[in-house]
């Protein structure tokens, strides 16, 4: 395998591994259930992408490329279906977002 | 490189429990154990290739299935407190 490839690999499974840290911190920081919603999601579609598309540089035209296409397609249809129903679920029973004090203030600033 | 991506994966899974433990609603702590559980897939998919067996993506494939089904499974026990109801049988209990 051609260093070239090797580079390709490392560099698609060293930036999984920057949007899953970066993904796993919002998750501690951001203030309520639909902040942490978006940061929960894109690393279920953008860090799981880019570490399993590394993976599959590494595993060649086997079996195993056939096995991390598969588990790919399937986070790719069911996180944001998860992600989906989760929200719907948080917002029918009546959890509202956490706006800042002051943003109805800027809301009728903006529309005026 | 294998390495890195799993200390990564760690970390962020930890920081999913600790979020699991605190959250304020049932919802964060949904959403944090649903992370947990497609990090967890990767983590078997990178662990295959750091230990030389890539035969782990079999386990990961399954655990992706469960993990999946069972946070809808959840998610409707939360939203109409019984699993085995739906829309139809709810408009016949009524």
């Amino acid at each position: 395998m051609g260093i070239i490839v090797h580079a390709l690999s490392w560099l698609c499974l060293l930036g999984g591994s920057f949007f899953v840290l970066a993904g796993g911190i919002g998750m501690m920081r951001l203030p309520d259930v639909y902040t942490r919603s978006h940061a929960a999601g894109m690393t279920d579609t953008l860090g799981a992408g880019l570490i399993l598309i590394g993976l599959m540089i590494q595993g060649g035209f086997t079996l195993i490329t056939v096995k991390l296409v598969l588990i790919l397609m399937f986070i790719i249809f069911t996180s944001p279906t998860s992600t989906h129903a989760l929200i719907h679920t948080a917002h029918a029973s009546g959890i509202g977002p956490e706006l800042a004090e002051n943003s109805d203030e800027e809301n009728t600033e903006s529309k005026t | 490189m294998f390495t890195a991506a799993t200390a990564a994966i760690m970390v962020t899974m930890a920081l999913a429990l600790v979020r699991s433990f605190l959250g304020p609603t049932i919802y964060d702590r949904i959403l944090a154990v649903n992370m947990f559980g497609t990090k967890t897939v990767l983590m078997i998919s990178v662990l295959g290739f750091l230990m030389g067996r890539p035969e782990f993506l079999d386990i990961a494939l399954v655990y992706a299935l469960i993990n999946f089904v069972g946070t809808i499974a959840m998610l409707k026990y939360f939203k109409y407190g019984d699993l085995g109801i739906g829309p139809t049988s709810s408009e016949d209990r009524r």
